[in-house]
């Protein structure tokens, strides 16, 4: 259903913004060469012939070629694909990781200078823009101390059908300061999230109980109060996967990370509506999937959120 | 410890991948923007015929001194006015290890002489192209051509064989959208071949094994170009050492590159004239406030001229690294001289009254274009230039967008005001009268026409005496000089910064030859 | 902010709000930093003689001046020049105006389809409630950033070139504008749907009061609290997301830049030196974006009982 809605918006992008035909020719053809390219791609047909073509053609990966770099942009995608996922993954492990674990210590020690510095640098976190951040790690790591390469993805190994900078030193290298980059905001997200399920989880009745039956605070803290904690960041990690995917476009714009991100901010500024109306429903697609694989997630964990709904987000 | 296991596959990992770093002999080269397109005959481009340059060749090409040589061809003569043989070199063999012969050579004319092809202008006084024998072509042009071979320098050869067997026997129609297996993948009889191709993010040439020629430094096996946009993306990525050599280096940073003890940057006057464009044609400005064609006006044209301060662009903006020009064509050029590049005075006071006297008193309003990633800080030149004329009143709104665009729009005849570079691979004054003056030419965009100048283009394509040649392109540059039919900027001048141990000899047409290149 | 916050303050100066703002030194710190930025973004012709958005008044000679403290600053360019040989002080306030023009418009806006949507979709239910919290909860998986993207690369496809640097400044208050709706349709109909039990909607439905005003005249009242702590969090959200989709080069046009657009254009002199073009901007951003965020932290706090010892 959304996948529909979705796929009409991207339809509708690439049939009346601007005219496709324009787009494609340069201005020495005649306008029978237009028309006969009109009839050819199918342009003269009723819209929802059109739009039924569209939706065949787009289940089978195939969106027309991008007006900018004259290539096909299912190509386009595939080549692109990888270095997302592979700067995706990595930085929502990060976040998740590091996020829970400072969430569930500032959650648990209230008061004191380390979790006040936490939650200060967290807040400072949320109001760094990403490419702020970047453009620092950038000039700190890569110009001041030489250490960290600052753009690429260095050197991939093809795997056929996936080429992965995991494998060699300098693809793990590379990797590092956009992933990080890229997992901030949602780190400091996730450690408020955390926090304010630790503080509340706490002070239910069951901790105090547990607490008052004399089982150590420890035991309390990390097995009764994390378990429960952690389910409304099953979600966050959901929503946040699809998130960090649209924020990878900073990251990726910053580091030249050559992702489908930098692909569609290129796109956007040469109003390339083959590369933008697929990007879209690649997207549609991958939060489609995502909301499913929470929704199994929750089903496993805990049958109870069935009853409670979506009230974690909000 | 239970971390034993661990360290010893990482160590082992680390010296898998460790030798293969420390001893590939890779040149990795960056700039702003990547080629179009591999199929050579697509795009006539800068950075297009660069990544072509080291994988394929033409009949005759510049050395590192900037003068015809022999290529492919080893010998030529003429045989009458309109009549060319050329020798073919007869130990060459394409990289995938087919003989090239004369047969190649006549495809591949013909190939950029095709409709689709981006090149067919450049030759379009080649008439006629056939083999003599196996290795002896014979090339006839429809009326004496002196600057044939110049021509011909930029004619790649591909095989013939190898473009009927993948369907590239037409050149591709970029203009189209056209995909072709020529324009992803490249084959020809020169240095390098290239064995990756990821547009816009990494494309690797490998040394070419069958290659006739030597290369000065064997150790040079690699070539990785890595396009980097974002200018200070690309600095850091050579001070951090991801990058060896950029040839684009950008004139803000050249202070901090020459300062880090490992890099060194060359600079060199550019074979590349920057200049502003006014629309002379239109009767009425599109862009414009006033409901007619200030720019007709030679009063007005001048005004424009006298109030744009060169020398403080060229202080502040391009940091020293640029030569005022006079005239849209620069020192090496048959037909420049340093009395055509003097400039008119910078002079607001004298601006203004122009400008009043014309008929403006208050100026007028006009847009101007602009690419932002063509030529040295174009954009930034630009803005300049709107705070100067600014200053005269005329009320000037800058549109700068990416190069593409902004050279499919200018084609289109859309702008009364803008920025254009002009270069002369040609390296006779005849390049750019035949497209930025002669009338209806197809970057004239001013609309500039004059029938003294159309002659004097005549003479200059057809006259075999050189005397008689050369006074009329002096008397051509005099009428336009004196007509300020353009606004000339400055002549470019290009840096390039590399690593101090390699070395890729830079030269004036910004394109490198990286079988030139040698590490120290 | 500031009229709002001062009414909204004037409101409740008896109340627990008061004191606790009173007692908290950060939500003070922050709001006096607030303040400083309004009033000198807002009247910034009163504070700097230089225009910088009119390139006539501006001398290219000036260009790269650094800030007046150091050894070749000026006096009259206290944190020096950028390229153009603007002065960056007034720049920066220039822009900071606009970024804080569409951070408010943008805010506004969602706030205004937000609450409107919630309100109505919690006092009538029914399907329109159904198609209303479904919608919230696709626009709540599509992530800001790429709707405001998509909306502005639509917008480039329809609007033609010369509207739209004219426009974009509207194209950037919609495109942020619509993606922060749902939070406040979702709490706006949480809070409605609680109000609506209560005795004193029923009763005045009973004795015939329009629906327009039981909603917006009792109702809408009581949710102003919640409304206001995620308006002002928000409002940090579309002052970041205005100054990346800048950054990106796809909001106002560099004619007058945003603090987004000058920090991408002071991002190419970042190795050569001059690097008071892109750290006064950046800094000025996060300084503003923080002291938003610490006063959106005090709020919920303040305003949510629930957390608080």
């Amino acid at each position: 259903m959304v996948m529909l809605v979705v796929a009409f918006v991207s339809f509708s992008l690439f049939n009346f913004v601007g005219d496709p035909i324009n787009n494609m020719v340069g201005e020495e053809t005649s306008d029978e060469e237009r028309a006969e390219l009109r009839e050819t791609l199918g342009l003269m047909d009723p819209i929802h012939v059109q739009f039924t073509r569209f939706i065949i053609n787009a289940s089978k990966g195939e969106f027309g070629i991008s007006y900018q770099l004259r290539r096909p942009v299912s190509e386009l995608i595939i080549e692109r694909l990888p270095a997302t996922i592979e700067l995706v993954l990595i930085s929502a492990l990060i976040a998740l990781v590091s996020g829970t674990l400072l969430g569930v210590y500032t959650g648990i020690k209230r008061k004191g200078f380390l979790s006040d510095f936490i939650l200060a640098v967290s807040l400072l976190g949320v109001s760094l823009p990403t490419f702020v951040i970047g453009i620092l790690f950038i000039y700190l790591f890569a110009v001041i101390l030489g250490v960290l390469p600052s753009f690429g993805r260095g050197e991939v190994v093809d795997l056929g059908f996936w080429s992965t900078g995991f494998l060699t030193i300098s693809g793990l290298k590379a990797i590092i300061l956009p992933s990080v980059t890229l997992s901030l905001f949602q780190m400091t997200y996730i450690i408020r999230l955390v926090r304010a399920e630790m503080m509340e989880i706490l002070q239910t009745d069951y901790i105090k109980f547990a607490r008052a039956r004399g089982i150590n605070e420890k035991s309390i803290n990390y097995k009764h109060a994390l378990k429960n904690g952690l389910i409304p960041v099953i979600t966050i990690a959901g929503i946040n996967i699809g998130t960090l995917i649209a924020f990878s476009i900073i990251t990726e714009t910053v580091f030249q990370w050559p992702g489908m991100g930098f692909l569609f901010i290129q796109a956007v500024q040469f109003v390339d509506i083959p590369i933008m109306s697929a990007y879209l429903v690649f997207i549609a697609f991958v939060f489609v999937m995502i909301n499913f694989i929470v929704d199994i997630l929750y089903y496993f964990i805990d049958p109870r959120i069935r009853v409670k709904g979506d009230s974690a987000s909000g | 410890m239970k971390y034993g296991y661990f360290i010893k596959i990482l160590l082992a990992f680390f010296l898998a991948f460790a030798p293969t770093q420390a001893f590939a002999k890779t040149i990795k080269w960056s700039m702003q923007g990547d080629s179009l397109t591999l199929d050579p005959h697509a795009q006539n481009e800068g950075p297009t015929t660069q990544v072509s340059r080291q994988v394929y060749e033409a009949l005759v090409t510049r050395g590192l001194d900037m003068k015809i040589g022999p290529q492919l061809a080893t010998e030529w003569r003429t045989q009458g006015p309109n009549t060319w043989i050329f020798k073919l070199r007869e130990d060459v063999k394409f990289s995938d290890g087919t003989p090239f012969t004369s047969e190649d050579v006549v495809f591949s004319i013909l190939r950029a002489k095709q409709r689709t092809s981006d090149f067919k202008e450049y030759i379009s006084t080649v008439s006629g192209v056939k083999a003599v024998n196996d290795y002896t072509v014979e090339i006839t042009t429809s009326k004496p051509n002196p600057i044939l071979l110049n021509q011909l320098s930029n004619i790649f050869i591909m095989s013939k064989k190898w473009s009927e067997k993948n369907f590239a026997v037409m050149a591709q129609n970029w203009d189209a959208g056209q995909e072709t297996f020529s324009a992803t993948n490249a084959m020809g009889t020169g240095p390098f071949k290239i064995t990756l191709r990821e547009p816009n993010t990494k494309t690797v040439f490998k040394r070419n094994k069958k290659w006739w020629g030597t290369m000065k430094d064997d150790k040079v096996t690699e070539i990785h170009l890595l396009p980097i946009k974002n200018a200070a993306t690309r600095v850091a990525a050579l001070l951090s050492g991801e990058i060896d050599v950029v040839t684009d280096a950008p004139v803000q940073d050249l202070a901090r590159i020459k300062n880090s003890p490992a890099h060194k940057v060359e600079s060199t006057a550019q074979m590349r004239t920057i200049f502003l464009g006014m629309d002379q044609g239109a009767d009425k400005l599109r862009t414009g406030n006033t409901g007619d064609n200030p720019f007709k006006k030679k009063a007005v044209r001048q005004a424009l001229y006298q109030a744009i301060d060169i020398e403080a662009i060229k202080k502040k903006v391009m940091r020293g690294l640029s030569e005022p020009a006079g005239i849209i064509t620069f020192p090496g050029v048959n037909g420049y001289t340093e009395e055509l590049d003097k400039r008119l005075p910078y002079d607001v006071a004298a601006a203004k009254k122009l400008l009043a006297d014309a008929g403006y008193p208050n100026g007028f309003e006009v847009e101007l274009r602009c690419p932002n990633d063509r030529y040295v800080n174009d954009e930034a030149i630009c803005t300049a230039v709107v705070g100067m004329l600014g200053k005269i009143g005329v009320k000037v709104n800058l549109f700068a967008q990416t190069k593409s665009k902004h050279f499919k729009e200018l084609k289109d005849n859309q702008g009364d005001f803008y920025m254009l570079g002009w270069g002369v691979p040609t390296l006779d004054s005849h390049y750019v009268f035949h497209y930025l003056y002669e009338s209806g030419a197809s970057w004239n965009r001013v609309n500039f026409s004059n029938s003294d100048v159309d002659a004097a283009i005549r003479v200059m394509e057809g006259e075999v005496n050189l005397d008689k040649r050369n006074a009329a392109i002096a008397k051509a540059w005099k009428i336009v000089k004196d007509d300020i039919s353009y606004l000339p900027l400055h002549h470019q001048v290009i840096s390039w910064a590399a690593k101090k141990d390699v070395n890729v000899p830079i030269r004036p047409n910004n394109e490198p030859l990286f079988r030139f290149a040698s590490f120290d | 902010m500031d009229n709002k916050a001062l009414t909204t303050l004037d409101k409740i100066k008896d109340s627990e709000i008061y004191f606790s703002f009173i007692k908290s030194p950060t939500a003070i710190v922050s709001s006096i930093l607030l303040a400083i930025i309004f009033f000198s973004s807002f009247f910034v012709e009163f504070i700097t003689p230089y225009n910088p958005f009119d390139p006539s008044s501006l001398s290219l000679m000036d260009a790269f001046t650094p800030p007046s403290w150091t050894s070749d600053g000026k006096v009259e360019f206290l944190l020096g020049t950028d390229g153009q040989g603007r002065d960056m002080l007034s720049t920066i306030l220039y822009g900071s105006r606009i970024s804080l023009i569409v951070g408010f418009s943008a805010i506004l806006f969602s706030l205004i389809l937000g609450v409107g949507l919630g309100l109505t979709a919690g006092f009538f239910g029914g399907k329109y409630e159904m198609i209303v919290m479904r919608l919230t909860d696709v626009q709540l998986t599509v992530p800001s950033i790429l709707m405001a993207l998509l909306v502005d690369g639509i917008a480039r496809g329809i609007i033609s070139r010369e509207l739209h640097d004219e426009m974009a400044i509207y194209v950037l208050i919609f495109a942020i504008g619509i993606s922060e709706w749902p939070q406040f349709a979702r709490v706006s109909r949480a809070a409605t749907l609680v109000e609506k039990n209560k005795d004193y909607v029923s009763a005045s439905t009973i004795i015939g009061v329009s629906n327009f005003i039981v909603m917006f005249k009792h109702i809408l009242p009581n949710i102003m609290r919640p409304v206001l702590v995620i308006g002002t969090i928000g409002l940090a959200l579309a002052i970041i997301a205005e100054a990346t989709l800048s950054f990106l080069g796809v909001g106002v046009p560099p004619t007058t830049p945003s603090l987004g657009t000058l920090i991408r254009l002071g991002n190419d002199f970042l190795f050569s030196g001059e690097w008071w073009i892109t750290f006064f901007p950046a800094i000025f951003l996060v300084v503003l974006a923080f002291s938003i965020n610490l006063l959106g932290d005090w709020m919920r706090d303040t305003l949510n009982p629930k957390l608080k010892k």
